[in-house]
């Protein structure tokens, strides 16, 4: 399927439609992959070949919800003033079967209530076939595409070593586009490189190399062949060439086979954060338009029970917001496990507490905990948090004037705070502190990723959407917003 | 126009058990042994009672949850039983519901108890809760220890002074009450400990240290109140002990949703300041720091006893850093604070606290304090504080010599 193609380097047309913005998320988090080889190597010294670099590990608090919160908020801030009218979830790991994670997600990006929501699973390529639906068919509105993976390798596995924990996302319509469909192509096959069972946490994957010749050589190649000839571009064309591989030369082996230069290979980020599964594709192409010059081609591939590629042209618009910085190291393998839910450790009776939600309640407050809803009192201005029939300041006690105010976005600052190591965390120590908002408002809330001794009074901080609270006898998980300290420029994690 | 409550109410007999991790001891058994000994002080028996008061705070499932209990174990004769609870100024709730009902004329003698068996909950401090609705949905699920070290770097900033010089000054709070304690046969902790081993210590919740936190134990305090009256024809050779004040200040969540320069500066317990100031209009107290011959303050944590002393006006704003290291509030001190233990060694029956502080008074009033007697007390104040500094219930009571 072809479309019409702008040309390489045009006026930008504000009524083209195409990529509006991408952008990639990772936990702050990077597992060094030399200390999981420490554990391992006794029992698996092959996992040494792999062992380079670090992994990014989502913290104890994220899932594949909050990771596509942090990508869905960055992608409006880099288009402030877009209200997108459909937002889509893929991920092979999202944490409910039963409850729709994009209504979660689109609720925490303050999305309107109008808005579609829908969750895709199963595959690995689920966002890159999503993305290359929403260019072939332009719709009147914007649609936000997020994708976000949390898996779960089993201890000593070769995944556990490539896969990073991530998210990604990308917002399509018209308007200042950064890249214009070309063409795309999908084919299914029922090729089983890889399964994961429903409800359980890891993969079964078959023997390599017959992944590589048998999927990525014959299904994948031949996928790509027909995206190009329907666009009729030469392979040779392609400036950035992105592909998620388990295997490394995989995709070098591919652009040989196709013609594609091998300068154009994206590279698949291993060493600074692994594969990201579901996220890949458009992490992968995220990197691939900030690298691209003007009117350059870029052809994206997802491989997995099949494949989907699509090719797009690279406009002269600069990529709006930022990238990852290079986060923390993590050095403690048993830390991972823990936040896996690998290994069962001894935390004492405080971790015994019911943490069963009243739905009841929790609907009542939805706006609370969704979106950091307070109320700003109409008589005096006062910010309050949560919103109370009567105004919080002594000298207004104004009733029934608090109008809804998220304090999502809102800076902050610490007023005082603690690391209470007798508090029951997945991560010790507990810290939370009295937080006071810009323009007012004051909450007693938790910090997340915060390193020891880090916080301070007047500390500038900036809020993130996190699980707070596990029902592990229930299987339900309750998220609110936590604050983070502000460190470095836009896009630091 | 409401008149107070200042001489209409005194103290006729008071008791407390020992307190401490008393594995052998049921809640039953330390209500008796408290009452027994304020039956014998006051010389009244459960027959002579009219109504009674019990606060328990934490462990209603273990002790109970109505005032029976307290009926039970003491075989009340059937009379008015309440139960309160009011966080961890329960006991002082007991004391005020009983004093009020004397003041109003309703009964000649009423008992007022408060009791807590912490020690059967498996936890080394205070047990957490089992669950929770509304709040949980995003409040932190903090401890105690956690809420309070928070004064700590709010008091540091705003007063601007060394988090060292800070955390020296809540060693010496320690250090005293662990020096009190020790002359305390019913204390619960009663080893003496130097400065070193409080800044050496294991942190708990940041800055706080195990030696910056009280201990929890099993313990029941009791009161017998009657009228000023009463308590002369009872015991014309003894001097009647009454209450001057008896203040309340619960938090409206100003201190923990508003901010801004008007609001909370998260460095001090603004009912403390409530309580505190109407309860000195109460008794009449202008100058506290000079008025007062002895105080017992909620001490859950040093950090919490050291921004009391300016919440209550026992030091100016900012300097209680300089009076605790000058020892201002030692047992020998200008103005001595816990010279029971506190909190800290005394211990921490929650439901009993608020009682067990009154209990030291009544002691130091009488001259019957022992090895840790003051040179002349005639007015002491209590201060009782439940919930955490954002968000609490505080009661303020003075009391002393009648006329003083």
């Amino acid at each position: 399927m072809t479309t019409p193609t702008p040309g390489p380097s045009g006026p930008i047309d504000d009524a083209a439609h195409g990529l509006l913005a991408t952008t990639r998320y990772l936990p702050r988090l990077r597992m060094e992959r030399s200390a999981v080889l420490a554990q391992h190597q006794w029992m698996a010294p092959g996992l040494r070949g792999l062992a380079k670099g670090r992994r990014s590990m989502a913290s104890w608090d994220e899932d594949s919800v909050t990771m596509a919160v942090e990508a869905g908020r960055q992608l409006l801030q880099a288009l402030p003033g877009c209200t997108p009218a459909a937002l889509t979830l893929a991920s092979t790991t999202l944490p409910f079967a039963d409850r729709l994670n994009a209504a979660i997600v689109a609720a925490a990006v303050g999305l309107p209530d109008a808005a579609a929501t829908r969750d895709l699973a199963s595959s690995p390529r689920a966002a890159l076939g999503e993305l290359a639906a929403a260019l072939r068919r332009p719709a009147p509105h914007v649609q936000m595409l997020l994708a976000a993976e949390r898996r779960i390798a089993r201890p000593a596995s070769a995944q556990e070593m490539i896969q990073g924990d991530g998210a990604a996302g990308a917002l399509v319509g018209h308007g200042p586009v950064l890249a214009t469909h070309l063409a795309s192509a999908t084919r299914h096959a029922d090729f089983v490189d890889h399964f994961r069972e429903a409800g359980h946490d890891h993969d079964y994957g078959w023997e390599e190399r017959w992944v590589r010749d048998e999927g990525y050589m014959k299904l994948a190649l031949g996928t790509l062949r027909q995206c190009l000839a329907e666009a009729g571009a030469a392979a040779a064309d392609v400036a950035h060439f992105v592909m998620p591989a388990p295997l490394a030369k995989v995709n070098d082996a591919v652009a040989k086979k196709l013609g594609i230069a091998p300068a154009a290979v994206v590279p698949a980020g291993h060493e600074t954060a692994g594969d990201l599964g579901g996220a890949q594709p458009l992490a992968l192409l995220d990197v691939a338009l900030r690298a691209a010059a003007p009117g350059a081609l870029i052809l994206v591939a997802a491989f997995g029970s099949g494949c989907d590629a699509l090719l797009l042209r690279r406009t002269d618009r600069p990529c709006p917001g930022g990238e990852p910085d290079a986060g923390k190291p993590e050095t403690s393998y048993l830390k991972y496990l823990s936040f896996t839910g690998q290994i069962e450790l001894e935390w004492g009776m405080r971790a015994e507490m019911d943490n069963k939600t009243a739905l009841t309640a929790a609907w009542r407050e939805h706006g609370r905990m969704a979106r950091f809803e307070g109320g700003r009192c109409s008589a005096c201005g006062t910010v309050q948090f949560p919103r109370t029939g009567v105004c919080v300041n002594p000298a207004c006690r104004a009733q029934g004037t608090q109008q809804v105010l998220s304090l999502a976005d809102m800076p902050a600052c610490v007023l005082s705070h603690t690391s209470d190591f007798l508090a029951y965390t997945p991560h010790p120590p507990f810290q939370f502190g009295h937080v006071d908002f810009e323009g007012g408002g004051r909450v007693l809330m938790e910090f997340a990723d915060t390193d020891a001794g880090e916080l301070a009074v007047g500390l500038p901080l900036r809020m993130v959407y996190r699980v707070k609270e596990f029902d592990r006898l229930r299987g339900f998980r309750r998220y609110f917003w936590k604050a983070t300290p502000v460190r470095g420029a836009v896009g630091d994690q | 126009m409401a008149s107070g409550i200042r001489d209409k109410v005194a103290i006729l007999g008071m008791g407390c058990s020992r307190f401490g991790e008393r594995w052998d001891v049921d809640a039953d058994g330390l209500m008796l042994e408290a009452f027994n000994e304020a039956a014998a002080d006051a010389g009244v028996t459960a027959s002579q009672l009219q109504a009674a008061w019990l606060g328990v705070c934490l462990e209603e499932n273990n002790v109970g949850k109505t005032a029976g209990p307290l009926a039970n174990a003491l075989r009340l004769p059937r009379i008015a039983a309440t139960r309160v609870e009011n966080a961890c100024a329960t006991g002082t709730e007991a004391l005020r519901g009983a004093a009020y009902a004397v003041a109003a004329g309703a009964y000649d003698i009423v008992l007022a108890m408060g009791v807590e068996k912490l020690k059967d909950t498996g936890y080394g401090g205070l047990p957490v809760r089992t669950r929770g609705v509304a709040n949980d949905l995003w409040l932190p699920n903090s401890t105690a220890p956690g809420a309070f070290a928070q004064l700590a770097s709010a008091y540091a900033a705003k007063h601007r002074v060394n988090a060292g010089d800070l955390k020296r000054a809540m060693a010496h709070v320690s250090v005293k009450s662990h020096a009190n304690a020790a002359l305390n046969p019913k204390a619960h902790l009663r080893n003496a400990i130097t400065e070193d081993d409080v800044l050496k210590a294991a942190t708990i919740a940041a800055p706080l240290g195990l030696y910056d936190c009280c201990g929890v134990s099993d313990g029941a305090a009791c009161a017998i109140l009657t009228t000023p009256e009463i308590a002369r024809a009872l015991h014309p050779d003894r001097e009647v002990v009454t209450i001057k004040a008896l203040e309340l200040s619960v938090s409206n969540g100003e201190e923990q949703s508003f901010s801004g320069p008007a609001g909370w500066d998260g460095a001090s317990i603004q009912t403390a300041r409530e309580a505190g100031a109407r309860a000195y209009a109460s008794a009449g107290i202008t100058d506290p720091r000079r008025q007062i011959q002895m105080a017992e303050v909620h001490d859950c944590f040093s950090i919490t006893e050291a921004v009391l002393m300016e919440d209550l006006g026992f030091s100016a704003e900012g300097r209680v850093i300089h009076d605790v290291l000058d020892g201002v509030f030692d047992r020998g001190g200008a103005l001595p604070v816990q010279p029971d233990g506190g909190l800290k060694c005394f211990g921490h029956p929650i439901g009993a606290s608020g009682l067990r502080m009154v209990y030291e008074i009544w002691l130091q009033v009488h001259g019957r304090a022992g090895q840790r007697q003051l040179p002349r007390v005639d007015l002491g104040l209590t201060h009782n504080l439940g919930g955490h500094p954002h968000q609490n219930v505080c009661a303020v009571a003075i009391v002393g010599r009648q006329g003083a």
